[in-house]
Parts: C-alpha cells; sequence; structure tokens
C-alpha cells in the first residue's frame, strides 16, 4: 500500500530490519497491550492492581529496551536510516493497521465509552474497571474513560519521550525540550487535575489554555469556578491571565514554541510517540494554503462560540454585576477591533493578500452577527443557542478533528495534523510568533545544500529549504520549534534562535559568498 | 527573442535560469539527461540511506518552471557547433540557441586501472549512479571503495546502513590529510573506523578481478599484493569536469572548459559555469577548477547578470565550504592548508571526546586570522566572513569566537578551554 517511487527504484535490501532483542521487546510491548484488550472483553482479572501494573509495567518496559538496544552504544547521531523502507513510517499495511487502531480507539472513546465498560450507575467494568485501583488512589474516584485515556496518553509521552531523548541524546535543546513535556504532562496535565478532584476542587489543568481548553469559559466551568471559593477564583484569574498576558509575554520572547513543543500535551505526544512519523506532513504550497484557512476558521469558530457560551451565561440586571451580557458582548467586540486596527495598522506590510482579505472577512463577519444580536435583540446569539455551538465544536473540533484525525492518522498524514490545521490555540500563538516575536531560525550564510532535509524532517510541512537556500531566515507563524530541521541539516544551516525585531523578516535572495558589488546589487532589486 | 539554452540543470545551471528569468522576459532552455528537475545532487545519498524519497530532493514542486517559463528538455546533447549556434542531441534532433551556457557538472576519475569498466564497479555521481548502486548492491556481501575523500566517505555510509562491510582503501598516510591538517584528519580517521568501516591507510588499487561472468570478483592493492575478495567496488577518487561531448566543438577546453572571468569561453555567446569550467588561472587561493555547490551556485548567479546586459566577473568572497563525515559535521572559512605554509602557524584545539576540534590558520608576524576549520561546532557565516573582510588578528578571533558560533541553543560551549589552550600554546611558543 506504500506509494510506489515512479522516478527512482528501490529495490535493494532495506536497511536491516530490526533485531532479535527489538523483537522480544515488541513482543512484551505488545503482551502489555494484550493485557487491556483482554480486560476489554470483560475478563475478570482477579487482582486487578497486579494486572494493571503488569500491562503498563510491560509496555513500558518493552518499549524501554527497544529504545535502549535501538540507539544505546551506537555512534550518536541523525538516526533516520531507513525511515522511508519501513512500512509502519511509509505509509505501508503495519502503517494503515495502526492508523485504523487509532481512530477505532478515538471514536469509541469519545463516542461509545460504555464499550470500554464505563458505568455512571454502578460498578465499572472491561477495561476501565481496570483502571479503578489506580485512579482510586490517585483522585479517591473510580476510573471514568478519560482516567484511563489519560493514563496511557502520559504513559507514552513517558516512554516514547524516553526514546526520543536516546535518539536525540547528542542534542541538549531536544533532550530539555523532551524532559518538559513529560514534566508538564505527568504532573500538569495528568496528577494536579486529579489531584484537585480528590481536594473537592474542579478539575483544572493549567497547562491547557483557552482556546485549545474551549472549555475553560463554557457555563458549567465557570459555575464550578465561581462556587469554589478562593481556589475557583484562582484557577479563573490564572486562567484569563495565561492567555491574555502570561501567553503574549512568552511568545513575544520566545516564539509559540514555549507552549507547542515545550508544555503542550498534544504537541508532547506528536513529539514523542508521534516522532516516528513526523516526516509525512504535506509540504506542498497547496497544503499550506489549505492550513491558513482551516486553522484560522477554527479559531473563528471558537471565539465566537465561547462569546455566545459566557454571554448566555451572564445575566442582563446591571443591578447584580456591571457585567452584564450587552457590556460583554460590546467589550468583545471593542477588544476583538483593537486587535484587528493594531494589525492592520502596523503589520499590514508583512500579511500576504490573502491573509488580509481573509482577517477582513472574517472581522466583518464577527461585527455584523454582533450587530445584529444585539439590534434584532436575539436571545439566541449568533442564531443558535449557545450550547448547541458549544456541543457542535466539541463534536467537529475536540473530538473528530484533535482526537481522531490528529492522533489516530499520525501514520497516515504525520504527528502535527492537528497542530497544523486545526488547533486555535496555535493559530493565535502563530499569529503573533509571525508579527510579534523575537523568535526565528537564522539561517547561516551560504551553506545551504538545498539537501531538503529539513523539508522532509519538519512535522508542520514548512518548506525549510524553500527559505534555507536563499539565505532568508525562518518566520512562520506555523513553527512549534521542535528544533529538528537544525539538528538534521548536515551542513549546520539552520538555527533557532532569539533575536532583536530588527531584520527578522529578511526576503532578500542574497547568499554569501559571492562578489560583494553583485550582492550589493542583488540586495537592491 | 533571444534563446538562452543552457546545458545541464544542476544547480549551476538553474542557478543561472531562475537568475535570468529574474532579470529578463527571454526564451530559457534547461536541458538535462539525467533527470527532468532539478534535484539536490549532495542529497542523493539520503534516498539510498531511506531518510528521504526522490521527491523530497526537489527544491522546487513541478508546476515551478513552467510557472517560470523555463522549459525543460530531457535529452543528451551530443555536439556543439559554435559556428552555426546549434546542438545536437543525441537523437538526432537539433536546436539553435543565441546564448548558451554550459553546466554539464562532473564525472568521476578512472585511472586506467585494470577491470574498471567492470560490472559491480561504479562510482557515486548522478541520479543513474544510484539507481546503479541499488542494483549492484542487491546481494552485496563486501564492499571496498577506492578513494578516501568526502564522496568516498558518503559511500561508505550510505552502504554501512545497508549492513554491507567496507573496506576504504585510501592512498594517503591519513584520510584526506591532502586538505585537512593531521590532527583533524586523525579524527575522522577514528570516526571513520568507530562506524565499523575498514579503513586502509597507504593503500593504491592496483587492479579489479573479473569473475567469469564479467563481474567484479576482487580487487588488488598494490602496496601488499593482497587480494580482497568483494562484489562491488566504488570508484570515489575524485571527480573532473564531464566535457568529452565537447572535444571536437572547437571551444577551448583544458581540464575543463577553459573560461575567462566573466565565465566566458572562447566563443562570445558560450560560457560554462559550475564544475565543468575551469578558470585560466585560479583566483586568490583557488583552483582553477572548482568542483563545490556554492561555487556552482555563484557562477550560475554572476552569468546571469552578464547575460542580462550587466557585465560582471566571477569574483568570489571568502572562501567557505563544509560537509559531513558519517556524524561529524565539518566546516571551513578562509584558508587552512594542512600544513602552515610559510609565515603561516596553526592553533589546533581538539576536545578530549575526539569528535570536535578546530583548527585556525594565522600570520605568524602580524597575526592575522588566515581560516579557520571546525569540526563538531558550527559557526556563523558572516561573522566569518565580517572578520575575514576586517582583518582580524587570530587573538581577536579567539578572544569572540562565542560571538561565532551557531551550535543549537542549551549546546555546550568550549569557548573557555579553546580560549585557554590557545594563552598556554603561545606561552609555550614564547618560551
Amino acid at each position: 500500500m506504500s506509494k510506489i517511487e515512479h522516478n527512482m527504484s528501490m529495490t535493494g535490501d532495506a536497511p536491516a530490519s530490526i533485531s532479535t532483542t527489538q523483537k522480544i521487546a515488541s513482543a512484551l510491548g505488545l503482551l502489555g497491550l494484550f493485557i487491556l484488550l483482554l480486560a476489554l472483553t470483560n475478563v475478570n482479572f482477579p487482582n486487578k492492581t497486579l494486572f494493571l501494573s503488569l500491562s503498563l509495567g510491560l509496555i513500558a518496559g518493552g518499549t524501554i529496551v527497544f529504545a535502549n538496544d535501538a540507539y544505546r552504544g551506537k555512534p550518536v547521531g541523525i538516526k533516520n536510516d531507513g525511515v522511508w523502507f519501513k512500512s509502519l513510517t511509509n505509509r505501508g499495511l503495519s502503517a494503515w493497521f495502526l492508523g485504523i487502531g487509532l481512530t477505532l480507539f478515538y471514536i469509541v472513546l469519545y463516542w461509545f465509552p460504555e464499550y470500554l465498560g464505563l458505568n455512571s450507575e454502578g460498578e465499572n467494568t472491561g477495561v476501565i474497571s481496570l483502571f479503578d485501583p489506580l485512579s482510586k488512589l490517585i483522585s479517591g474516584n473510580p476510573a471514568s474513560q478519560w482516567f484511563v485515556y489519560g493514563t496511557l496518553y502520559t504513559l507514552a509521552i513517558l516512554i516514547f519521550g524516553y526514546k526520543f531523548i536516546l535518539k536525540y541524546r547528542n542534542n541538549n535543546y531536544e533532550i530539555l525540550r523532551t524532559f518538559s513535556v513529560m514534566f508538564f504532562q505527568l504532573g500538569f496535565a495528568f496528577l494536579i487535575p486529579e489531584i484537585l478532584i480528590r481536594l473537592n476542587q474542579p478539575y483544572f489543568n493549567p497547562a491547557n489554555l483557552w482556546p485549545l481548553n474551549y472549555d475553560l469559559f463554557a457555563g458549567y466551568k465557570l459555575d464550578e469556578f465561581f462556587s469554589s471559593g478562593s481556589v475557583g477564583l484562582m484557577m479563573f484569574a490564572f486562567g484569563i491571565l495565561s492567555i491574555f498576558v502570561i501567553s503574549p509575554i512568552l511568545t513575544y520572547k520566545y516564539g509559540k514554541r514555549w507552549y507547542c513543543s515545550w508544555v503542550c500535551g498534544c504537541g508532547g505526544l506528536a513529539e514523542t510517540a508521534g516522532d516516528p512519523y513526523r516526516h509525512l506532513s504535506d509540504k506542498s504550497q497547496f497544503a499550506w494554503k489549505v492550513e491558513r484557512w482551516v486553522i484560522h476558521s477554527v479559531l473563528v469558530f471558537v471565539v465566537v462560540m465561547t462569546i455566545a457560551v459566557v454571554y448566555s451565561f451572564l445575566g442582563d440586571d446591571s443591578k447584580v454585576t456591571w457585567l452584564t451580557q450587552d457590556v460583554f458582548l460590546w467589550g468583545s467586540a471593542g477588544i476583538l477591533t483593537l486587535l484587528f486596527a493594531l494589525i492592520m495598522i502596523f503589520k499590514r506590510q508583512e500579511l500576504a493578500k490573502d491573509a488580509k482579505y481573509g482577517a477582513i472577512g472574517y472581522f466583518v463577519i464577527i461585527m455584523a452577527i454582533i450587530g445584529i444580536n444585539y439590534f434584532s435583540g436575539n436571545s439566541e446569539i449568533f442564531f443558535f443557542q449557545a450550547y448547541q455551538l458549544r456541543s457542535w465544536y466539541g463534536f467537529l473540533i475536540g473530538a473528530a478533528f484533535s482526537g481522531v484525525i490528529g492522533v489516530g492518522f499520525y501514520p497516515i498524514f504525520g504527528n502535527r495534523v492537528w497542530c497544523r490545521f486545526g488547533c486555535p490555540m496555535a493559530a493565535v500563538l502563530g499569529m503573533q510568533q509571525r508579527l510579534f516575536s523575537k523568535f526565528r531560525i537564522t539561517t547561516n550564510g551560504g551553506q545551504c545544500i538545498s539537501c531538503g532535509n529539513c523539508s522532509t524532517y519538519c512535522e508542520m510541512g514548512i518548506d525549510v529549504r524553500a527559505y534555507a537556500q536563499k539565505g532568508e531566515s525562518i518566520v512562520r507563524s506555523s513553527c512549534v520549534g521542535c528544533g529538528i530541521c537544525a539538528a538534521v541539516c548536515p551542513r549546520g544551516v539552520l538555527k533557532l534562535e532569539n533575536d532583536s525585531l530588527d531584520g527578522r523578516i529578511n526576503s532578500n535572495e542574497v547568499l554569501l559568498g559571492n562578489d560583494v558589488n553583485l550582492m550589493d546589487l542583488l540586495n537592491q532589486k | 527573442m533571444d534563446h538562452i539554452v543552457i546545458i545541464g540543470n544542476g544547480i549551476s545551471g538553474i542557478t543561472a535560469a531562475r537568475h535570468i528569468r529574474k532579470q529578463s522576459d527571454r526564451r530559457i532552455t534547461v536541458i538535462s539527461s539525467e533527470s527532468d528537475h532539478f534535484f539536490s545532487r549532495t542529497a542523493l545519498m539520503y534516498v539510498y540511506m531511506g531518510h528521504m524519497k526522490w521527491d523530497h530532493l526537489k527544491p522546487y514542486e513541478d508546476w515551478f518552471w513552467e510557472k517560470n517559463r523555463i522549459e525543460l528538455k530531457n535529452a543528451f546533447v551530443s555536439q556543439v557547433q559554435p559556428e552555426i549556434n546549434q546542438l545536437t542531441f543525441s537523437s538526432g534532433e537539433i536546436m539553435a540557441y543565441d546564448k548558451l551556457i554550459i553546466a554539464t557538472g562532473s564525472n568521476y576519475n578512472k585511472f586506467g586501472w585494470k577491470g574498471q569498466d567492470l560490472k559491480g564497479v561504479q562510482g557515486m555521481v548522478t541520479k543513474q549512479d544510484i539507481e546503479l548502486l541499488e542494483e549492484n548492491t542487491k546481494n552485496c556481501k563486501q564492499a571496498v571503495i577506492v578513494g578516501g575523500g568526502l564522496i568516498g566517505s558518503e559511500l561508505a555510509e550510505m552502504l554501512s546502513t545497508r549492513n554491507i562491510p567496507v573496506t576504504l582503501l585510501v592512498r594517503e598516510s591519513s584520510f584526506w590529510n591532502g586538505v585537512l591538517p593531521p590532527g583533524e584528519s586523525e579524527i575522522i580517521n577514528n570516526h571513520i573506523r568507530e562506524h565499523h568501516i575498514e579503513l586502509r591507510l597507504n593503500s593504491n588499487l592496483k587492479e579489479i578481478v573479473s569473475d567469469e561472468n564479467g563481474r567484479v570478483k576482487s580487487v588488488i592493492v598494490e602496496e601488499t599484493g593482497e587480494e580482497i575478495m568483494c562484489d562491488l567496488v566504488g570508484l570515489t577518487a575524485g571527480v573532473s569536469p564531464n566535457i568529452n561531448f565537447l572535444k571536437d566543438s572547437g571551444i577551448e577546453l583544458g581540464k575543463g572548459v577553459k573560461v575567462n572571468r566573466s565565465l566566458q569561453t572562447n566563443y562570445d555567446n558560450i560560457y560554462a559555469i559550475g564544475d565543468c569550467a575551469e578558470q585560466h588561472e585560479g583566483i586568490g587561493e583557488r583552483k582553477t577548477v572548482e568542483a563545490v555547490w556554492y561555487t556552482g551556485r555563484m557562477m550560475g548567479e554572476v552569468v546571469a547578470q552578464t547575460i542580462c546586459g550587466n557585465p560582471m566577473e566571477y569574483n568570489p568572497g571568502h572562501w567557505f565550504n563544509s560537509a559531513k563525515f558519517f556524524d561529524i559535521e565539518y566546516q571551513t572559512y578562509g584558508w587552512v592548508f594542512p600544513e602552515p605554509r610559510q609565515g603561516e602557524a596553526h592553533f589546533h584545539w581538539q576536545h578530549k571526546a575526539g569528535r570536535k576540534c578546530i583548527t585556525i590558520n594565522y600570520k605568524e608576524g602580524s597575526r592575522k586570522f588566515v581560516g579557520i576549520n571546525t569540526f563538531g561546532i558550527r559557526m556563523r557565516q558572516e561573522t566569518f566572513d565580517k572578520w575575514l573582510t576586517e582583518e582580524r588578528t587570530v587573538d581577536y578571533v579567539i578572544d569572540h569566537l562565542k560571538q561565532a558560533n551557531f551550535d543549537p541553543e542549551f549546546y555546550k560551549h568550549h569557548e573557555k578551554e579553546i580560549f585557554k589552550s590557545f594563552k598556554e600554546n603561545l606561552q609555550q611558543h614564547q618560551l
């Protein structure tokens, strides 16, 4: 099922398939998964704690033994031999099996959790019940499908993070970054929320920012925050601060990578478990066009949805609180207008034509909706009930896009499909990264040999080479700063840097090395 | 309208075509018998190793050429007739040109060894060579590579990813020591061996022995007379200009196509650029034939100016180059020779782990910085370019070395250690 190479015969022996040790390690890992599968079919294990430990232990152990055998004791360097020959990493049969398996798992997880053994009325059964002991240990409650998912997700980031660190053990940037995502996943995304539950506080993951966390300002969530005393208020305040203050500061200093490849859980999984599929992203200019429209449309969708849910949460009696529906609505309109105006006034030269049209179009649409709502006294803001908008968003974007397509299709479309095409947080950070940040990838003079390793291994589908071979800095909104382009470059051409804003975007097609007069001449053009 | 024909779609020819298109509306045709589209030759090895697929080697998507009205023709030029401004293809078809740019690159060297044309004996320059290598390594149990340079080490790396044992015959007493100072050459010797390549120094090829089917069976080493059984022989003892088809054309040839500083041949409307061009005299310290990606690109930029009515000489700036030997990256800025020349001295620093080192070449009296080689440490070209232009001293360079570092963030820095070593070195000299 792999693509046929029309231009070059590739008939030789692929780099040796996996070693005996790696086969045994894979068998151990699969045995661990098999225990989960047995639990799924309602095999009632006598000692759940033992079998859960055994299962997770085997999965972890298998992966660690595999990684040790693959990378330890070998010279450090780039380990991409045979990536395009192996079925699993070249959209072969095993890749499709894995992709379909993951996709089915997501479908069951989101829409049919009862098949996993979820029972909200009584005792859990199936695989969820297997996780009850662990869940009770941490949060004091029986497990849910989300606890099972969260545990496996965290485990995946930890064990594949270990593998990634070994693979790039010559590269301190990659090592630190991976420790960071492992830490944030285990601590912030997994343990802290569960412990908060144990302490009777609202479920809250400080590393999951709005708008990625689209439910942060949903009515039920706001109720939770406001009914939980000062802790709830602090969470609410932190939620607001993190997107409106903390994130802009960090993104200005370091680019969006501070979040996307150092903190975020989606990014964490993509960078660790998803690393073997990074080269499958589409690098065509067409894909880039699609990306820009889709991701910004999702952003508009989440903004509209959030305004709607907060609007319907608020009352319209100004005696109860100053923040009435009308104040909120016009306040939101004001902020959006301000943002739009600032970008158009100060940064319009840096926007491509379609970006301007898109921005104007979306701005007009949002303003029109707000205006129509206000003047028609429509209680159903944006023509639909707010809860309906939210549930559609949750279904289409939150579940189908980020989960089913985003992770399920790792082995087919690459590991960052969600981050590239769908994540509204990435859109917000990306916009700032492109227009107002110190981050860029610097090209080293004229040293590029156009080999294409950087573009091939860019998980975001950026044609890095197109910039590097012109001697141009790479300033792209989608770049998550994973640093792999710089790592795989055989000539030391690329460097991720935070530097001054001046001359950050230079589109001079001038490469060092030639006659100084010629370079000046080309520069003038 | 002028018809500009470019023979060769490598980096030189394509750079010329793109720059001509940027500045003019002339008709441009690029001819190649190797591939339909421009690709990065330096990356062919990555296709064989499975890092990339063929399509990844193409720096421009296939629609680019039509959009920019650069006509591509897949054909082999068998004859050039400068007197009537006409090309003849191997098919017999002809094409007229107004201006011709020869950018046909290199072929690998064969030095008349016995058996050099046997099946299973090949070099590694073209797309076809890589395809042949796939064929030749299908059931390969042992390979011998003749020639220790960048391509030799690349071929060894490629074969080792397929678990083919490799013996590398190197004429010199240490790997690439005609270019690299001894300390650096030694690091690469060790690194090649770390990758389980059998590196045989001081070893020349005597002959290649055939089996009954006209396939390579073994090679004989000149010095020892030893016979090494093998199924593949890689010839990587350098390259030379690919100009056979011009032999009787009347275009002046030496090692390559002879060109003046404007890259013009003995015919006004015929130019030659890249690997196949030969300067009458080397520019500065440069060789007359420069078979390097970067110089090919620079010549392409220059010839485009000349052709578009802005006559310009090829006047390259400070020398630079880079390479990667297995896992160790190499960069060079300015000039560093294997042995310091008269009035020059080397400062050499090596990291204890044996995978990083630098060598700085400077003038003894004035202490002027002449050039630097680095292994395992990336340096910023812009900075060294500036320092070379400003004629900085070696002391200044050592003092400010950190500014030139281009390693990824959080990498271990060695400037302090280098500084210390330099000072100690200096004191020893003064004693």
